[in-house]
């Protein structure tokens, strides 16, 4: 005889209850960029629109930024550590493979009763842990989850290569997601492109560069065009799939707040999206840099703190990367 | 045909980089004369596609180095 199983049944919805973010403190300008890289400032901020990012210290760690950032989002959400249910960490800068940087980040939070696992989907993380989180709390899985955005590019890219130094940047943004009566988190929409890898990838694997490497540590290596054309053509139509799926129309939203790619992709995005004139976009890139998979929690910080955006706007979420990996979703801002 | 694929460029051009529809001519360089840069120029590509359902890849928009090469480009393409 087969033993029956209790199911679990977890909350009707979930919903972000707060955000958090940390930029180190150190602001790099494009001259500094620069002193590296064959170009200008004006080209810089032409190409990308970025003035200035944030670079961690040297001996700030990705998990130091993703407590920070998290520690904040924790205090704001009236959370107490031990009632969070799950640790997910969106990052791909975390130095080593193993343990997860989600299980010393809810260490040091006091999370002792989380589950934690960290997410590697690039610039896709944050909207991938967001459909996760949201899962976790549905299907009872964990009560409240806390969801970390963070990167230490500045470890992974060539400063000295001029198609990358310029763009990639440093920081944290987190989340506390919790459960909700009403929907407040729309369905995701998402997916990955394996066939093309090599649109943003690292140089060669750790293993090769300790068998063969030679003097060139493995760094972050962009296609800019080919990600471009990708990014335009394709995350409009996967935005668009997004406010459908929520029902949700663009002239809805309060608030359009894309992964921090390149300001370019973001105004392209919004041609193609033809997305109405009064919905605030998120523009963080001029003065943060790409920091991946932290740039979105950061973006939607800044935008609340500013009074740009309403507390309890509605916002549309699109983080998309290497991999070629894309996530998007409607969401209720804290 | 020739002609009708210079107005659209145009239209393309003005709406993705703000150039005037007036200064596309066929001898005018992307990045010289119209200051289209390498994003711009992909945004234009694709908006081409669109217009008028061809496939320019990313090998050949190297290539279009005036107005007059991308309107040879779309003619033979749909011709």
């Amino acid at each position: 005889m087969t033993a029956r199983i209790t199911g679990s049944t977890g909350a009707p919805y979930a919903r972000i209850m707060s955000v958090g973010s940390y930029r180190p403190e150190r602001v790099v300008t494009n001259d500094e960029v620069c002193l590296r890289i064959d170009s200008t400032d004006e080209w810089i901020r032409e190409r990308s629109g970025i003035v200035e990012r944030r670079y961690a210290a040297a001996d700030e760690s990705v998990v130091d930024l993703a407590v920070n950032a998290a520690g904040k989002a924790l205090a704001a959400s009236g959370v107490a550590p031990d009632q969070v249910g799950f640790v997910l960490v969106a990052t791909v800068t975390h130095p080593y493979p193993t343990p997860s940087a989600a299980a010393e980040v809810a260490f040091r939070l006091g999370a002792i009763n989380a589950g934690a696992t960290d997410i590697s989907s690039a610039c896709a993380g944050f909207c991938y842990g967001l459909a996760m989180a949201q899962d976790m709390i549905r299907c009872g899985s964990a009560e409240y989850v806390v969801l970390v955005g963070v990167e230490k590019l500045t470890d992974w890219i060539d400063l000295t290569d001029r198609s990358t130094a310029f763009i990639f940047a440093d920081g944290a943004g987190a989340v506390v997601v919790g459960p909700s009566q009403e929907p407040a988190i729309g369905p995701v929409v998402w997916g990955s492109d394996g066939s093309q890898l090599d649109a943003i990838c690292m140089t060669q694997s750790l293993t090769d560069y300790r068998d063969h490497g030679g003097t060139r540590f493995p760094t972050l290596s962009m296609k800019g065009q080919q990600v471009f054309r990708w990014a335009v053509s394709e995350m409009s139509k996967v935005s668009n799939q997004a406010l459908e799926r929520a029902g949700v129309s663009a002239d809805d939203l309060d608030a359009f707040i894309p992964h921090q790619a390149n300001m370019r992709i973001t105004d392209a995005l919004i041609r193609a999206l033809k997305l109405p004139a009064h919905v605030p976009v998120a523009r963080d890139i001029e003065t943060t840099g790409n920091t991946s998979a932290a740039s979105i929690p950061i973006a939607m910080d800044r935008m609340l703190a500013t009074g740009e955006v309403p507390h309890g706007g509605t916002a549309l979420l699109i983080g998309f990367g290497a991999g070629l990996a894309y996530a998007a979703q409607v969401a209720t801002l804290p | 045909m020739s002609q009708e694929i210079q107005d659209g460029l145009a239209v393309i051009i003005n709406e993705v980089a703000g150039v005037p529809v007036e200064d596309v001519k066929l001898d005018k360089s992307f990045i010289d004369d119209l200051d289209i840069d390498s994003l711009s120029m992909v945004e234009v590509v694709m908006a081409a596609e669109d217009k008028w359902g061809v496939k320019i890849p990313d090998s050949d928009v190297k290539n279009l180095r005036t107005v007059g090469d991308a309107v040879d480009y779309i003619a033979k393409a749909t011709a």
